[in-house]
Parts: structure tokens; C-alpha cells; sequence
């Protein structure tokens, strides 16, 4: 192991990485003495940390350093970990105050961790979003909260749990929770307007505890009978038998609007206990919902006008017909399963793609029926922007430095229906190496994973395959010798080749990635796009396929940029490593012009099958022009159809969890996929290619 | 006698011809025995679309012996040559003898030939069946030089679940539009529950248990599973539990861990077990 630095080579460097927030009075003197004591590997650790730290914030990173080496100390590599992971969660969303406060009490954060019976949302909530996914059908965002409770689109559960002394209990505990809240959509509790009625009593925040105290048992009762292993936790849980005055709510019929019958009777008199698992009503949820809905509503609507285009009305129609949809819901008999219906227009079945189904299916949660100005195709159909107006048609003049390697491009201009002639001006450059050891942490941090891809891409690697009729080769091609012996017998010569050989199959496959640089990939994103792409490479040397890496970004249709990262014909090498650890958040998301670029590159490339994959968070986007929305869609589209028709596949890996909502159109319902945890990409994307192409 | 020449390793084709004597169980879910006489009566040739594990197999065995027709299954792969399909010569003491491949007996006979998964087959294998699979109707064997008229009781069909992503596996088109698709999804909850009763004996409330399992497995698709549970795996599920295996057990063997190897994953397909049942 390398010696550890001493306390003046960890000031340099401090004073390089915290130079924004120290000062005269403020030096890295003393946190660089202490972090002198640590060993090289620990002393490596900090500084890495700070460095990732540093890009989020500064003082941030500051108060992590003068923490770091006790903490160290204390806490072991892995847990330290966890905690900065954790201090880095509380400053994105709570700000810097709780960030900083989680690094100074590194204490606390140790004796939570040690109570082995304590269950924490960081370390529940990956199998809990899963669990609730399942449960919902349709994805809810998790998060933290000191009181659970829910908007009906995110669930807010407590930072930990540790009421039983069995971790199981604590974790079940949880699942109860969000099932809970999960119900409050599912079973009505927001179709009353619950904030209209607490307001209404001269103690609002009583009424508001008993009335979630009344929605809670009606809804475990409800539980109860859809999961009955639910049930028995609960009822080993729950400590006590619910008051007999609410029974009415244990009803397999009743309806929030018994909850609130209820509240009138007992609002002087009657005081909730406590139970493992109470909830809160979320003040905000009619705003969300009503926000939910009427964007569901339009969606449906413009998939119902799609519907309707691919089913014309039959020739035979005796009159007009009106291309009026209904619904027929067959209510399942304990109405508690999953609601099955039945799509008709004008009279007839129809089918409904699984956009419509999810659709209906959740409207049909929220609002216990369809009304029928649900279903109505929308005039138009398409996508729900609002229609902008297109940008000034106008000559362009390529700005000051045009050295000469700048390519044009058309851009698809969905209103006119027509390409805008040489629209975009684009240039490649190369990326500026970094010296920042980036990938080699990557390396280091992945170490497990990496040897797993690696074994996995093996078994990829094209099996051999018995080549038959070979001149040379080592077994005997039966079916070639015997073809020759009827040759023979007829006549003819015994032909030369009657061997078999085994051979490894040439995969035969080039395939191009293309990265978003946008601004918005600012911090975690952009980690996770460098440690997937240093992964990815990782493994793609194993495969042998031609691969190669360019990043896009850029600001208006005159500076659409293309940055080379790693060329078909570029070895993977240290200096692509650095190019690598040199991406950088830019600029905005012109789609189009990149996509039609890395097209014509892809093109130039002789394989059988060519991919280009699309590594992006969020849709096409550029600045103060009309590239926004519905136009930047489109032309985005247009150049991948362009792609296809150059015989190259086009496949999308995103983390924008509205994905949904735009993808499907543009690569088609199989070929995108969404990693919806950043933490996660980087072991993900290696991954997705070698399905991809298995 | 008839030697015949095995290349040593190689594996015999897994092909049956079989009439079916018994009716293999089998619920419609739609329109697909319909669909699939009208084709028929049509000479049209038949894709079954679906995922895995929705009944595309036993659909076609009870076609089978619905209309008394032989039925004739090729499982494909990637090693499978076009002489597997139509035939090849054999030598015998002393002179070749012609052995007809799967897909030429069961022209002859009239009988119902089953291509399963044929995307895995190569593509080029896949491409001798284009003249049957067109008005045609006709299977040109050229090393015999010899032109097979299909009767019209032959039909062809084959079985594609378009759950690959693998742009390796996609079917070609000149294949795909030969062919009247039909499409399978898994059937209704009530529908579901009543196939997996009597193909394992399970009492209803085990089989609704399993049927709210298998759509909360079929909400993560997409979402950190690549397929949900399908009904085979329910059935299989059942199975077990039917001989006293706990249901938390036996839904871990036989579905959590058909579906991931995550270990979180695993984790949340557990609790969705322990909380249906
Ligand atoms: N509609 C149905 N009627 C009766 N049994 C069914 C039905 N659907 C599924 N099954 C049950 O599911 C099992 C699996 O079905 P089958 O083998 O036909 O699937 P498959 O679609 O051919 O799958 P694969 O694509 O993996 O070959 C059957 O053995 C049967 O138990
Ligand atoms: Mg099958």
C-alpha cells in the first residue's frame, strides 16, 4: 500500500478542493492534520468523496472533510458510506443546513445504524417501490417525511422504523404503511373533500387525526380482506382491538363517507389511540389529484383518437358512424379485485392497446367510474403539448471559429410537414481527457460487478457453431458424406468437403452510444452516466463487438455539438478512459440534428446489425426556441425513422421517470427502457446491452 | 436394414407426430378456436403470438385433436438447418435411402405442423417454409427434386413471443405477413383461477391467492421484471402447495425465482406471497 500523504500534501490538495469556502480565518490546516492520521486507502476515500461532494456544493463538501477522519474512525468504510449517501439525500432535499447537520452528528447516524432492530427508508425503500409498484400498477415515487402520508402520486413514509424488537415486524411495519396509502386512492378516500370537511370544525388538526384514524381502519378492513397475510400481521401487530363505536367502518360497503358520518357523532368525545401504523392527511392531495386527473384525461383522450384511427368504421355502416366509445365496467363480484371492463365504439369491441387499459384502470381507481366525457377521442390526437409556434424560418450564418468541420442538417418540421433545409449547423470536437483518476475509482468501486458482467458477457460470446462442409476441420460431415456417396453412385466425383469444424460465431454487430450531455445531467446523473460508460466498456471488451461513444448537447440549431468520446476505430485505452471522466454537463437536448449525425457515422460502419443506443434523461429540449415540446418530438421521431430506414435499430435507456409518456412514440413500445434509479444505471446499462443482443 | 448414420454428439430431433385421442383441457380466452377454424378453413397458416407460458402450446394440442389431425411439434433452435426441416439422405448397407424431415411427413399426411419459438430457428431455416406458408401451399425438396402439394387438411403454424428485446430475434417480415396472428395474453382473474383449479386440484381460495400474485408480478414488467408470473408458473405453484409444501415456499421456488435472480426483487415477490396468502 502506497504510504499515507502527509499533513502538507492534504492541504495542497484541500486548499485546491475547498478553495471556494476557506479563508483567512477558515484554512484546511487543521481538517489536513487530522486527516494525516488515516491510512493511505482511508486518506484516498475522503478525498474522492470530496471531490463528488464538491460538485453538489462546496461548504457542503467542507463540513464532510472536517468530519471525515473521526468519522472514519468510527463508522468503517462501508457504513461511512451509507452515511454520506445519506447526508448527500438530506442536502438535495432538505437543503444545505440538514446536509451539513448529518455530517457533524456522524454519531447519531452510527447509533441508528447499530440498533439491529431498526429498519431505515434507505435501506427498505428499493424492495418497498418495487412491492408498491406491484401493488398499484402504475409506479409512486417514495419518499421521506416525518408523518406518512400521501398526495395519492407520492407516498411519504417516516426516515426509520423501530417500534418492535424484531427487524421483520419493523419491515412489515412499513409494507402496512404503504399499503395504507396506497388504499386512500384505490378505495375513495379523496373523492369526499376532506380538507372542506376538518376546516369546518372549530379544531381542525383534531378533526383531521381522528378523521385518518377513521379512514385508517375502514381501509385496513378493506385490506384485510384483499391480502389476508396482511390481515394476520396486523392483527398480531396492532395491540388492542379497534374502538367497537367505529365497527360500522369494518364493512366490506363502507365508503368515505361513512369515516365522515362518524366524525360527527364522535368528534366531542372520542380520542384515537395510537396504532404502529398511523397516517396523516396530506393537505396538498386534491391539487395532485385534480392535476392527475385532468392530465390522465387528456392522455386518454389522445389515445382514444389514435384507437379510433386504426379502427375505421365498417364499410357496411348504415349511418355516419358517431365514434362514440363507451365503457362497460363487469364489476367483480366482491369488488375488491381488479376491475375488468369492456372498450365499444359505436356498439362494437374493441381491443385496447395496454396505454388505454392502465389508463381507464386508473381513472377508474380515482373516480370509482368513467364518466363519459372521459371518452372522448380528442380532435387531434397526439401528444399533449400545447401546440407552439414554430421558430422564425430564417437563414443561418455560422458563428465566428467555423473551422471548416461544421455538418448541416435537416430538421422535421411537424406543422408544414416538410424538413427545414440544412436547419442545424453541427460540429464534433473531442473531449477534454480528465486527469481525475475517475475511472480507475469506478474500477475499484465495481470491482464485483464488473468481474459478474464480465462472465456474463463471456457466456455472450457466441458459442461455437459446427460450420459444416468443410475442407479442413476435425470430425466427419455426415450429411456431406453421404450427399457424396450418392454422388458417388451416380456417377459423379466424391466432392472435397466432408468435414465439420467448430468455430466461433462472429457477432457481427456494431453499436453506437450516444449520451446526453444536456445541463440537466448536472451531478448524481452525470456520475452515473461516466460510471455506466466505463462499465459498459469494461464489459464490451470481453464481447469483442465495434462500439463507440459520443456524447451530444449544444444551444440553439446553430450550435448543436458532438463530442467524440471514443471512435469505432479507437481502442479502449487510458486516454478514452479520461475522455471518459471528462464529460461535463453542457447545454440542451437537440435531439434531431444528433441522432441524424451519429446516423450517418453508424452508416459508414460495415456490419450486419447496427444499434444506436441512447442514453438520455429527459425528452428533446433546446433553448428559447420552439424545439420544446410537440415540435422537438417530432423531429426526434422523424431522424430515428430516418435511422431505421438505414437499417440501424434504435433503442433508448432513460432515467426520466415521465418516460411513458413520450418514448413508446418515438422508439416504439419494446425499445426503450427505464433505469428509475439513478444509484443504479451504471450496473444497468451494461446489462440492457447484453439483452439486447443475447 | 437401415443404419442410420447419427453423427456421434448429435442430438436426435425432438419431433412427435401424434393423434390426439383425449381432449387436452383448454379455456378460450377470446376468439382465438374461431379464428384459428376460419384460417384453417381458409388454408392460411396460423402465427401464435404471446408470452411465455399463456397457453400457446396446449391451444394448439387441443386444435388438434378438436380437428382430429395429426399434430407434428418442431421445438426450434439455432443449430436448425433447413435438411432438419425437409429431409435428408441416409445410407444404408448399400445404397441412400431419403428420410423426410418433420415438416415434409406432416405435408404428407396432412397433418398440423408446430413450429415452436421459431425466432430461435436460424434465418435461413426460416425461409423454406415461405412457399407453404404462401397460396402456394407447395414444399420444394431440391436434393430429391421432388414438389410436396400440401393437402388442404396440412396446416402450418407457429408460436413467437415478442417479449424479446434482443434485436438479434426479430422475425423477419416477409415470414410474419405470411401468417394470421393470434395474439395471447394471460386470461381474467375469474378465468385464470378456474385453469389453475383443475390443472392442479388446488382449492379456490389458493388459486384467486395466486392469481392476485400474478398480476402484482405483471405490474413490474417493465418496471425490474422482463416478464410476469405467467400461468404455467401458477399452475406450478399450486402443484405444490396441493402436496403440502407451505405457499410462501413453494410460490419462492416456483415463481419468485423463475422470474429474477435480484435479490431484491426476490425479496419483493416474498412479500407479495406472504401478503396474498
Ligand atoms: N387457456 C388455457 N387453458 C388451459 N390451460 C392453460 C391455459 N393457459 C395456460 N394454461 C396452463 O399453462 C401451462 C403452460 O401453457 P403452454 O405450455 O401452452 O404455454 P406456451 O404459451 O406454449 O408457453 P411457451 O411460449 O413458453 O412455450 C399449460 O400447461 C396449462 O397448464
Ligand atoms: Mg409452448
Amino acid at each position: 500500500m502506497n504510504a499515507p500523504l502527509s499533513a502538507a500534501e492534504l492541504g495542497k490538495r484541500l486548499d485546491y478542493l475547498l478553495g471556494p469556502v476557506l479563508s483567512s480565518r477558515r484554512t484546511a490546516a487543521p481538517l489536513a492534520q487530522a486527516l494525516s492520521a488515516l491510512d493511505r486507502q482511508q486518506q484516498d476515500f475522503v478525498l474522492h468523496w470530496i471531490e463528488v461532494i464538491d460538485r453538489s456544493n462546496y461548504e457542503l463538501a467542507y463540513q464532510f472533510a472536517a468530519a471525515a477522519a473521526e468519522a472514519l474512525g468510527q463508522l468503517g468504510a462501508s457504513s461511512a458510506e451509507a452515511w454520506i449517501i445519506h447526508a448527500m439525500d438530506a442536502y438535495d432535499r432538505e437543503g444545505l443546513f440538514r446536509g451539513s447537520e448529518v455530517f457533524r452528528q456522524f454519531d447519531l447516524f452510527r447509533r441508528q445504524a447499530a440498533d439491529s432492530h431498526a429498519v431505515t427508508f434507505a435501506e427498505y425503500a428499493p424492495v418497498l417501490e418495487l412491492f408498491v409498484c406491484g401493488l398499484a400498477g402504475r409506479r409512486l415515487k417514495l419518499e421521506i417525511a416525518d408523518e406518512a402520508k400521501t398526495d395519492t402520486e407520492t407516498l411519504f413514509l417516516p426516515p426509520r422504523i423501530a417500534l418492535f424488537p424484531d427487524k421483520a415486524d419493523n419491515c412489515a411495519v412499513y409494507r402496512i404503511l404503504a399499503v395504507l396509502l396506497w388504499a386512500q386512492g384505490r378505495y375513495g378516500s379523496w373523492q369526499a373533500d376532506l380538507g372542506a370537511a376538518c376546516a369546518a370544525r372549530p379544531d381542525p388538526a383534531r378533526a383531521a387525526a381522528l378523521l385518518a384514524h377513521f379512514e385508517g381502519l375502514r381501509l385496513e378492513a378493506r385490506i384485510a380482506r384483499l391480502f389476508p397475510g396482511i390481515a394476520r400481521t396486523m392483527a398480531r401487530l396492532r395491540g388492542g382491538e379497534p374502538d367497537p363505536r367505529c365497527a360500522g367502518l369494518v364493512s366490506a360497503n363502507a365508503t368515505v363517507g361513512d369515516s365522515l358520518a362518524l366524525l360527527d357523532r364522535l368528534y366531542d368525545s372520542f380520542n384515537p389511540p395510537a396504532l404502529p401504523w398511523s397516517f396523516s392527511l396530506h393537505p396538498g392531495t386534491n391539487a395532485v389529484r385534480s392535476a392527475r386527473l385532468a392530465r390522465e384525461r387528456s392522455e386518454l383522450a389522445a389515445a382514444l383518437a389514435a384507437l379510433m384511427r386504426q379502427h375505421p368504421p365498417p364499410e357496411s355502416a348504415a349511418a355516419a358512424p358517431e365514434g362514440r366509445f363507451s365503457i362497460e365496467t363487469g364489476q367483480s363480484a366482491d369488488a375488491d379485485g381488479a376491475a375488468e371492463f369492456e372498450l365499444r365504439l359505436d356498439g362494437r369491441s374493441v381491443t385496447p392497446p395496454a396505454e388505454v387499459v392502465q389508463l381507464i384502470d386508473s381513472l377508474l381507481q380515482d373516480l370509482g367510474e368513467i364518466p363519459d366525457d372521459c371518452l372522448q377521442a380528442a380532435g387531434g390526437g397526439g401528444y399533449r403539448e400545447k401546440d407552439e409556434d414554430a421558430e422564425q424560418t430564417g437563414d443561418i450564418t455560422p458563428d465566428g471559429g467555423h473551422d471548416g468541420s461544421a455538418y448541416f442538417y435537416d430538421e422535421w418540421d411537424y406543422k408544414r410537414r416538410h424538413y427545414r433545409k440544412n436547419w442545424c449547423v453541427l460540429r464534433e470536437t473531442d473531449i477534454e481527457p480528465a486527469d481525475d483518476g475517475f475511472a480507475v475509482a469506478t474500477l475499484a468501486r465495481y470491482r464485483p460487478q464488473i468481474a459478474q458482467l464480465k462472465r456474463s458477457f463471456e457466456a455472450l460470446r457466441g458459442e461455437d457453431r459446427l460450420l459444416k462442409r468443410q475442407s479442413g476441420g476435425d470430425d466427419i460431415d455426415f450429411d456431406a458424406l453421404v450427399e457424396g456417396c450418392v454422388d458417388l453412385k451416380t456417377g459423379m466425383e466424391l466432392p472435397e468437403r466432408l468435414l465439420t469444424r467448430r468455430h466461433k460465431a462472429e457477432r457481427n454487430l456494431a453499436a453506437l452510444f450516444m449520451v446526453d450531455m444536456s445541463g440537466s445531467t448536472k451531478g448524481w446523473v452525470n456520475d452515473a452516466e461516466r460510471e455506466s460508460l466505463v462499465m459498459l466498456c469494461e464489459a464490451l471488451e470481453v464481447l469483442g463487438d465495434r462500439y463507440a461513444i459520443y456524447g451530444f448537447s449544444g444551444v440553439t440549431r446553430q450550435r448543436c455539438e458532438i463530442y467524440r468520446i471514443k471512435r469505432f476505430d479507437d481502442a479502449y485505452d487510458d486516454t478514452v478512459r479520461r475522455r471518459i471522466a471528462g464529460i461535463t454537463p453542457r447545454d440542451y437536448t437537440r435531439m434531431g440534428a444528433a441522432i441524424r449525425h451519429l446516423t450517418t457515422l453508424l452508416d459508414a460502419v460495415d456490419a450486419r446489425t447496427k444499434l444506436l443506443v441512447t442514453l438520455s434523461d429527459g425528452k428533446p429540449d433546446d433553448y428559447s426556441d420552439h424545439y420544446r415540446g410537440k415540435y422537438g418530438i417530432e423531429d426526434t421521431r422523424q431522424a430515428l425513422i430516418e435511422a431505421h430506414h438505414a437499417g440501424i435499430k434504435p433503442f433508448c435507456i432513460t432515467i426520466d421517470q415521465e418516460a411513458r409518456d413520450y418514448l413508446p412514440q418515438l422508439y416504439g413500445p419494446a425499445n426503450w427502457t427505464l433505469v428509475d434509479n439513478v444509484e443504479r444505471l451504471p450496473l444497468k446499462v451494461a446489462d440492457i446491452y447484453r439483452r439486447l443482443t443475447a | 436394414m437401415v443404419t442410420r448414420l447419427t453423427p456421434p454428439g448429435a442430438q436426435p430431433l425432438p419431433t412427435e407426430a401424434r393423434l390426439i385421442r383425449n381432449e387436452p383441457y383448454y379455456e378460450a380466452v377470446g376468439g382465438e378456436i374461431a379464428l384459428f377454424e376460419a384460417a384453417r378453413a381458409s388454408c392460411l397458416p396460423v402465427l401464435l403470438k404471446g408470452p411465455t407460458g399463456c397457453g400457446k402450446t396446449r391451444f394448439i394440442e387441443h386444435m388438434a385433436w378438436r380437428l382430429q389431425r395429426p399434430l407434428i411439434t418442431v421445438s426450434c433452435h439455432d443449430d436448425l438447418t433447413a435438411a432438419d426441416l425437409v429431409g435428408r439422405y441416409l445410407i444404408t448397407a448399400n445404397e441412400t435411402l431419403w428420410v423426410d424431415g418433420p415438416l415434409a411427413r406432416a405435408v404428407r399426411s396432412g397433418a398440423i405442423c408446430y413450429l415452436d419459438e421459431v425466432v430461435e430457428a436460424r434465418r435461413d431455416t426460416t425461409v423454406v417454409i415461405h412457399p407453404l406458408a404462401d397460396d402456394r401451399r407447395i414444399l420444394p425438396m431440391e436434393k430429391r427434386g421432388e414438389l410436396l402439394q400440401a393437402p388442404p387438411e396440412f396446416q402450418l403454424v407457429m408460436s413467437y413471443n415478442p417479449g424479446y428485446q434482443s434485436v438479434l430475434k426479430e422475425l423477419k417480415h416477409s415470414t410474419r405477413q405470411r401468417f394470421v396472428a393470434i395474439e395471447f395474453r394471460y386470461p381474467d382473474a375469474s378465468l385464470e383461477e378456474k385453469i389453475i383449479r383443475s390443472e392442479s386440484a388446488a382449492d379456490s381460495a389458493t388459486a384467486s391467492a395466486l392469481v392476485r400474485l400474478a398480476q402484482m408480478t405483471r405490474n413490474l414488467k417493465g418496471n425490474g421484471l422482463d416478464e410476469g408470473a405467467s400461468t404455467r408458473l401458477l399452475v406450478h405453484a399450486a402443484k405444490l402447495i396441493t402436496r403440502g409444501i407451505p405457499a410462501a415456499a413453494a410460490c419462492h421456488g416456483a415463481i419468485a425465482e423463475a422470474l429474477s435472480d435480484d435479490p431484491e426483487m426476490l425479496r419483493a415477490i416474498d412479500e407479495f406471497a406472504a401478503s396474498v396468502f
